[in-house]
């Protein structure tokens, strides 16, 4: 141990300062490297890939734009992008809404509320794999859940993986079931609202709905905005869901984009075509990012403190 | 008797609020109808599950009976026993699967705890120039999509021959370069801004060095942030599809239960055995949620954080 430390002792530097620059770099060294091997090389190797055409059994050979050029003849790519539009559309608002009101009920002082809570949260943790196999069978035409529940109604079978109207409103009524993640972040928010500010809307005479719209919904717009960026971050990627319960049938409806992108590249090694197909969802999100911020975000309240 | 209990309520009657006990009618009725409806909502996220496990009980037939029968009678616990030890030729079982996963797991853990912490407490609490650029960095690969990295990545894991591997799974994390790396960076980071720099600054005095002062002092008050960074890692790398199913889905010694869960639902059995097919996923979930009411104090508070603050 001695030895050793006299050994590191020449290189170790003098000063306080420069001591901690040496120490600051060595804690984040771990992450530096990760950040270089696990990001940005595999970042430009995208960005190369996407002037070849190559298989992963051949030599790759360059080919220019045409990667880019075959975009605009891929019926298979414009599908996925419908199909993914056709999701988040679906899918992004109503939980929007709808965990914004389960926000609000969570968050008065009724009994149960701690069982209350945790039910409404228990089905973002289970994992997606049995998720997908539990829906599947629930949208079973023949034996599941769903048709036994519009049976129970009065309604015909429908079926609901099996036809290209009915399998995406499936998949968005599952996506539904694992709305409790929005539901604990709305929740941190409303937690955070002043009690103050209800009592001196009260004072103003204030009723329910008049301290929702005037105090709530003003005061929670930060959060509202950050849950419908996550929730069309989060939309645009879906993956399992397509992968394991329709296989992105029935007739390509449920072929979403990084699906697509899978196949391309995993199963058919049209690697060139995948990074293209990879860079292009980037930009769709990054594009979609800016312009909510551009024309949601004005009517964003943040709190002049 | 009877003047006193006047008297008490003639004190308490100019009290701005009324007691919490005492409500008024509407005010009644509303808390009514908001369990009412939190009571639906709740029977509503509770049926899923409900019918997982009453059909995990059932017999072949009973799956087929429509309507469907809630209450399997007798409740078939002998598919559990099937669904784990059935398997086809040449594939281990869930046995196998449960261990390649735990070994992941566990990795993981090191690993993520590791690499995320050091890296976190620099940021917080070590001055070193070029401080403020690293912290943007870790904050800017939140941002790229995973998908995209996806193709690459696995590009240069068959060159190296690191497919069919345990290694994409496992190596990446010791250098913080997961999916959670950054967030966990971030929320270690956030939590380590909270504790006193009275503490590192008296230890510095005395001579510690500042190895010294992340291990003996602030990963034992960091416990708490900690415990939720392990509690995620667990239920990532255990609920983890994506990764297994690039990397391991070759070879089935080395599946996980994920995986293996996946498979079984397309080959495992002649016809779609939705009975032992819900016994699997039963035992999937049940460790999770498990691990969910061990933990939920963690969980939602590192959920709030990542997701408030990010």
């Amino acid at each position: 141990m001695r030895v050793e430390t006299r050994w590191l002792g020449r290189l170790w530097p003098r000063t306080a300062k420069s001591r901690r620059a040496v120490t600051g770099y060595l804690f984040i060294l771990p992450f530096i490297l990760g950040f270089l091997l696990w990001f940005l090389l595999p970042a430009l190797v995208a960005a190369w890939l996407t002037f070849f055409d190559w298989n992963m059994i051949q030599d790759p050979t360059f080919i220019g734009l045409e990667n880019f050029r075959h975009i605009f003849r891929d019926r298979l790519f414009i599908q996925s992008l419908k199909a993914t539009t056709y999701y988040t559309l679906g899918s992004v608002p109503v939980s929007l809404v709808m965990a914004f009101l389960i926000a609000l009920l969570l968050n008065t002082k009724v009994p149960g509320m701690a069982v209350f809570r945790t039910i409404y949260y228990l089905p973002t943790i289970v994992p997606a794999v049995a998720n997908a196999v539990l829906w599947n069978f629930v949208f079973s035409t023949e034996f599941g859940l769903m048709n036994a529940l519009l049976r129970a109604l009065g309604l015909p079978k429908v079926p609901w993986l099996q036809d290209p109207e009915w399998a995406m409103p499936a998949l968005i009524i599952m996506s539904l079931w694992g709305l409790g993640y929005t539901v604990v972040i709305y929740l941190a928010g409303l937690q955070g609202i002043p009690e103050v500010l209800y009592e001196a809307a009260e004072v103003d005479g204030a009723g329910r709905w008049a301290k929702l719209r005037h105090v709530t919904i003003p005061l929670m717009s930060p959060v509202i905005f950050f849950n419908l960026i996550m929730g069309i971050i989060g939309s645009f990627q879906v993956f399992i869901a397509g992968y394991l319960i329709t296989a992105g049938g029935p007739q390509n409806a449920t072929l979403f984009y990084v699906l697509y992108t899978y196949r391309t590249g995993i199963q058919y090694f049209n690697m060139g075509y995948a990074a293209v197909l990879a860079w292009i969802l980037f930009f769709i999100i990054l594009g979609l990012t800016l312009l909510i911020f551009r024309y949601v975000g004005r009517l964003v309240y943040y709190e002049a403190l | 008797m009877a003047t006193q209990s006047e008297t008490v309520s003639v004190t308490r009657a100019p009290g701005a609020r009324l007691p919490s006990r005492r409500l008024v009618n509407g005010e009644r009725l509303w808390r009514a109808l908001t369990w009412t409806l939190l009571l639906v909502g709740a029977c509503v996220m509770l049926l899923p599950f409900l019918w997982l496990v009453t059909s995990s009980l059932k017999t072949e037939l009973e799956v087929f009976q429509y309507p469907p029968k809630w209450i399997p009678n007798p409740p078939q616990f002998q598919n559990y026993i099937d669904a784990w030890t059935t398997k086809p030729l040449r594939h281990p079982g869930f046995g196998i699967y449960l261990k390649n996963t735990f070994f992941i797991v566990i990795l993981n853990e090191i690993a993520i705890l590791g690499s995320t912490s050091l890296c976190a407490y620099a940021l917080a609490r070590i001055d070193f120039p070029g401080k403020n650029f690293w912290f943007a960095v870790v904050l800017s690969t939140m941002m790229l999509p995973g998908v995209v990295l996806m193709i690459p990545t696995f590009v240069l894991y068959s060159r190296m021959g690191w497919v069919n591997t345990f290694l994409p799974l496992t190596v990446p994390h010791f250098f913080a370069a997961s999916g959670g790396g950054a967030f966990f960076i971030f929320l270690l980071r956030q939590f380590f801004l909270t504790l006193p720099p009275e503490l590192a600054d008296a230890a510095r005095v005395d001579g510690c060095s500042e190895l010294g002062i992340y291990r003996r002092i602030m990963l034992p008050l960091a416990k708490p942030a900690l415990a939720t960074v392990a509690v995620f890692t667990f239920i990532w790398s255990w609920n983890d599809y994506m990764g297994p199913l690039l990397y391991l889905s070759k070879d089935p010694n080395k599946w996980t239960v994920a995986l293996g869960l996946a498979m079984f639902r397309t080959f495992m059995w002649q016809r779609t055995r939705w009975d032992l097919l819900m016994a699997a996923s039963t035992m999937m979930i049940v460790p999770i949620i498990v691990i969910f009411f061990l933990a939920q104090r963690y969980f939602i508070q590192g959920i709030v954080v990542t997701g408030l603050k990010g």
